[in-house]
């Protein structure tokens, strides 16, 4: 901890560097930095800001160590590198940001959310097709999962005792790990024994998504059921209540909000996934509003087919994939946010 | 004691036409229909959890099997067999597992006590909001940043690297001139996990008992000697664990190697080099919309293989984080 | 509406732990009867069987019979949640229903149990149980408000309103003062006064003074040791129990030489 203010005795004052020190090192060495760079003749930003950040470190530490003493040194060190590790974590976020809005505001256009690539080689087309399918595998995913997720919790929670319920625990957990690739090998495996091979359907998609749902529904609406006070359930039992009207009009209302935000963040998740519907839903380029038949495209799988097979004007292609790219972070982040608003607004304030 | 119990003068009431004697045995609980159908239906949520996982696998089992009888001229590349075939991948997956490990554990602790215990009480919580954003951002878009943004970028130092510093083997040349290299998938991964190690690391690090913390303080430590005394030994097992999750994570992530790596069939520690080994989810990824037959079953098998490798992680994550609930009596 | 309580050697255990040894009881209509003695003596534990809550608790079961008018609780088939609805209960802290209304509160016995009710019959009922719970007058322009949104004491009575809007024989309270402050105490024990013209009430408490001010009758219950099980040490009128009780521990106890 800083010593701010200057104490009584002495013995406590000497060897402190001012508080401004480390702003006039960071404004010298960017100087510096700068200045051998224009030398050298190649201004580069991301060169400028990493000699910067090098000159930066070195500097106050030695000038610490001579001030302060070794301990403060090394200590004033570990505060400059942490504070870097965060600034580094926050480029990459910063650069996704960057590039896909630029990119994608290319063909961000009405075009894009009414047509399908039915027919199109070059520019011009959009993902209608691609949003469509997404929404209704997801919608699909949505309904298989929420009910086995919400009851499974409710099991574990309400019901579950013993063996059993340690096995489900466990095999959630063991659920939650699986790649999501081998989710969708699992959906082909399972559909291959109907339809025969190279089977292609918008509902194993549902299906390999699932798999990579319940176990994220469970587990969040688990942790909300455990919020709910026990006194709630008792006071209701005590009213004479059966025990599944207490789950079903006491617990389940109280936990709602938190609920409802566990089934947003997991679509927010699932959504973005490419690889299960590589696997087992495939690729077209026109519109299937059936998810019994045939291949069906999905945003993320648009957007890694626009790149990994362009045609005859590539950078159409590419815009397109852009394009796609932001639709879908808007997509999630549009779900996230209002995950989090549901969950401040209306959760029920237990607090005491 | 005496006891007293007894109240005075009571009228005897006549007693129902229970028996007088009570069985040990607590009488049959009463169930109303809507109590059965309700927990039943509950139950069979439940159990369908466990068909479901028994299920994928045995589908997952009995889809892969024709692929260890393989022919030599079902399997692609110069494979003779199913094991060959498989094994560059296993240790291409593990191996670019590894490097984003290698970049993202340090990171992710430094960023984490950033966020507890360097950054404004205040703005804590939105920093944290704002790391776990890298966590929302799909990976095919990874993907498209990591061949579009990412290698270029870093191409110019790879070949400074390999022209300066190509004595030490694992920056032997020649390097590649687009970038996608194993190590820009390193990278790319490392920046997927890296919110799964920070929200984990920064849960353990707010758990530290704050007398450790303010003991530490008293004796006259500096901020960082107060984080190596109480704070990082309080956490470490947190912290293994919350690698190993997100090495598992590393392990089945497909989209953003299969769009940056350009692969080979080989095994080699080489990082900067345009000849790299493929993993195996990027391989299923690539492979799959195109074959067909036995090369089907061969895909599915490694499947299988990257399923076991990355329970076998899982697993041993969890079973740190329950020892560590064992050993520590707070929940 | 109000029923005579008996109990016979009556015992409860946790899984193999007994915790409750041989009790014999009687609490007659219309009175309040106190329960007293140290904690950890299974006082609250013996409440609960009085309706059958301690089932709520893994492991807890119970030996012996509780008659509520000649009927046993423990008999063959009897159904916890109609003994629930006849025997109503009030907690330690207070908890109402965050997600409801005040008024929808008082009517969740009701509505929980999916019951129709017209509106001017659950207007009327909301109204008579709240006057009976001497809130009416405190919350009758706010009854869509929260039931959160009032002040501890409030809650708690908004609790008895709640228990007594399902019309139970028997009230059973649970230290329903413990979270209040002195003022909240005093209002709820007036209550408690009032409500013993038109129900059987048991109360278990640690404050001994609040025993003598509201019961008729007090039980005291004592503990040998950790480990052993909770035993009634005497029963009587509360006026004797506390002038001049007949076993030695009863005396240690209500005069405070320990405990």
């Amino acid at each position: 901890m800083a010593i701010t203010q200057a104490p009584i005795t002495s013995a406590l004052k000497a060897g402190k560097l001012h508080r401004f020190t480390p702003l006039y090192i960071i404004l010298g060495t960017l100087a510096v930095a700068t200045a051998v760079f224009a030398i050298l003749g190649a201004v580069n930003v991301a060169g400028i800001l990493i000699v910067t950040a090098v000159l930066f470190v070195v500097t106050y530490w030695l000038l610490s160590l001579f001030v302060e003493g070794s301990r403060k040194a090394k200590d004033r060190l570990m505060t400059s590198l942490v504070v870097i590790a965060f600034l580094i974590a926050l480029v990459p976020l910063i650069s996704v940001a960057i590039t896909t809005l630029t990119n994608g505001a290319a063909r961000f256009d009405v075009d894009f959310f009414t047509m399908s690539m039915r027919n199109i080689v070059g520019e011009g087309g959009g993902a209608l097709h691609a949003i469509t399918g997404t929404l209704l595998i997801t919608l699909a995913t949505s309904i298989i999962s929420v009910p086995i997720g919400i009851l499974t919790a409710i099991y574990l929670v309400e019901y579950g005792r013993g063996k059993l319920a340690r096995w489900i625990t466990f095999l959630v957990d063991v659920m939650t790990g699986i790649p999501s690739i081998v989710a969708g090998l699992f959906a082909y495996a399972l559909l291959v024994i109907f339809f025969g091979e190279g089977v292609r359907l918008g509902i194993g998609g549902a299906i390999a998504l699932s798999v990579l749902m319940i176990p994220v529904i469970v587990r969040s609406t688990e942790e909300m059921l455990k919020l709910v006070p026990n006194e709630l359930r008792e006071a209701s039992y005590a009213l004479g209540v059966p025990k599944y009207l207490t789950i079903l009009k006491v617990v389940l209302p109280t936990s709602l909000a938190g609920i409802v935000t566990g089934v947003m963040l997991s679509v927010a998740r699932v959504i973005g996934e490419t690889a299960p519907l590589l696997i087992i839903a495939g690729y077209t380029q026109s519109m299937n509003y059936n998810l019994f038949d045939g291949r069906m495209m999905a945003l993320p799988t648009f957007v890694y087919n626009s790149y990994a097979q362009q045609g005859s004007d590539a950078q159409a292609y590419i815009d397109r994939a852009w394009t796609g790219a932001l639709s879908l972070i808007l997509i999630v982040m549009a779900l996230n946010l209002i995950a989090r608003l549901i969950a401040n607004i209306f959760s029920p304030k237990l607090g005491r | 004691m005496t006891t007293t119990a007894q109240p005075p003068a009571t009228p005897v009431q006549p007693v129902s036409p229970g028996k007088p004697e009570v069985p040990a045995v607590p009488p049959k609980v009463v169930q109303r229909p809507g109590d059965r159908i309700f927990s039943g239906s509950t139950l069979a949520a439940g159990i369908l959890i466990l068909v479901t996982l028994a299920a994928v696998a045995i589908f997952l089992v009995a889809q892969s099997l024709p692929a260890f009888t393989a022919d030599e001229s079902d399997i692609k590349g110069d494979a003779t067999n199913f094991l060959s075939y498989v094994w560059p991948l296993v240790f291409g997956t593990v191996w670019a597992a590894f490097i984003a490990l290698v970049i993202a554990v340090p990171l992710a602790i430094m960023v984490a006590l950033f966020i507890t215990h360097y950054a404004p009480r205040r703005l804590a919580q939105s920093l944290g909001y704002v790391i776990d954003l890298l966590a929302a951002v799909p990976s095919v878009v990874y993907g498209l940043w990591g061949i579009g943004v990412l290698a270029p970028a870093v191409q110019p130092v790879y070949s400074w690297l390999v022209e300066n510093m190509g004595w030490f083997p694992l920056f032997a040349g020649p390097v590649s001139g687009t970038g996608r290299t194993i190590l820009t998938v390193g990278i790319v991964l490392a920046v997927m996990i890296l919110p799964i190690i920070t929200s984990l690391s920064r849960e353990i690090f707010l758990q530290t008992p704050k007398l450790h913390e303010e003991a530490a303080l008293a004796l006259g430590a500096t901020r960082w000697e107060m984080i190596t005394i109480a704070v990082l030994p309080f956490g470490r097992p947190g912290i293994v664990s919350a690698s190993m999750l997100g090495l598992g994570r590393a392990l089945g992530e497909t989209m953003a190697v299969a769009m940056v790596l350009s692969p080979s069939l080989i095994v080699s520690l080489v990082l900067l080099q345009s000849q790299n080994p493929n993993t195996i989810a990027a391989n299923i990824a690539l492979n799959f919309p195109e074959a067909h037959g036995v090369g089907v079953n061969i895909l599915i098998a490694s499947g299988l293989i990257l399923f076991v490798i990355t329970f076998v992680v899982n697993f041993i994550s969890r079973a740190i984080v329950d020892r560590r609930k064992a050993f520590s009596g707070a929940n | 509406m109000s029923k005579r309580i008996e109990v016979k050697d009556l015992k409860v255990y946790y899984s193999s732990f007994l915790a409750v040894e041989d009790i014999n009881l009687t609490i007659e209509p219309r009175t309040v009867t106190a329960f007293i003695g140290p904690s950890g003596c299974g006082k609250s534990t013996f409440l609960r069987t009085l309706n059958r809550m301690h089932e709520v608790i893994p492991g807890a079961r119970v030996e012996g019979e509780v008659l509520i008018d000649g009927d046993n609780l423990y008999a063959q088939g009897v159904d916890p949640v109609l003994v629930r609805r006849q025997v109503g209960m009030v907690f330690q802290r207070p908890n109402p229903f965050p997600t409801m209304s005040i008024r929808d509160n008082v009517l969740a016995g009701v509505k929980l149990n999916n019951r129709k009710i017209t509106k001017t019959d659950a207007d009327d009922l909301v109204e008579k149980s709240l006057r009976g719970a001497n809130l009416w007058n405190e919350v009758k322009d706010r009854l869509e408000k929260p039931g959160s949104s009032i002040s501890g004491g409030q809650q708690q009575r908004l609790c008895i309103a709640r228990a007594i809007a399902v019309s139970p024989d028997v009230l059973l309270m649970d230290e329903p003062c413990s979270a209040l402050d002195p003022i909240s105490t005093l209002a709820i024990e007036d209550l408690i006064e009032e409500l013993k013209n038109e129900y059987t009430i048991v109360i278990v408490t640690h404050n001994m003074q609040q025993a003598s001010r509201v019961s008729d009758r007090t039980a005291f219950f004592n503990i040998a040791g950790t480990g052993k099980p909770g035993k009634l040490i005497e029963y009587d009128d509360t006026n004797t129990i506390f002038t001049q009780p007949s076993v030695q521990a009863t005396e240690d106890y209500v005069s405070g030489r320990f405990g």
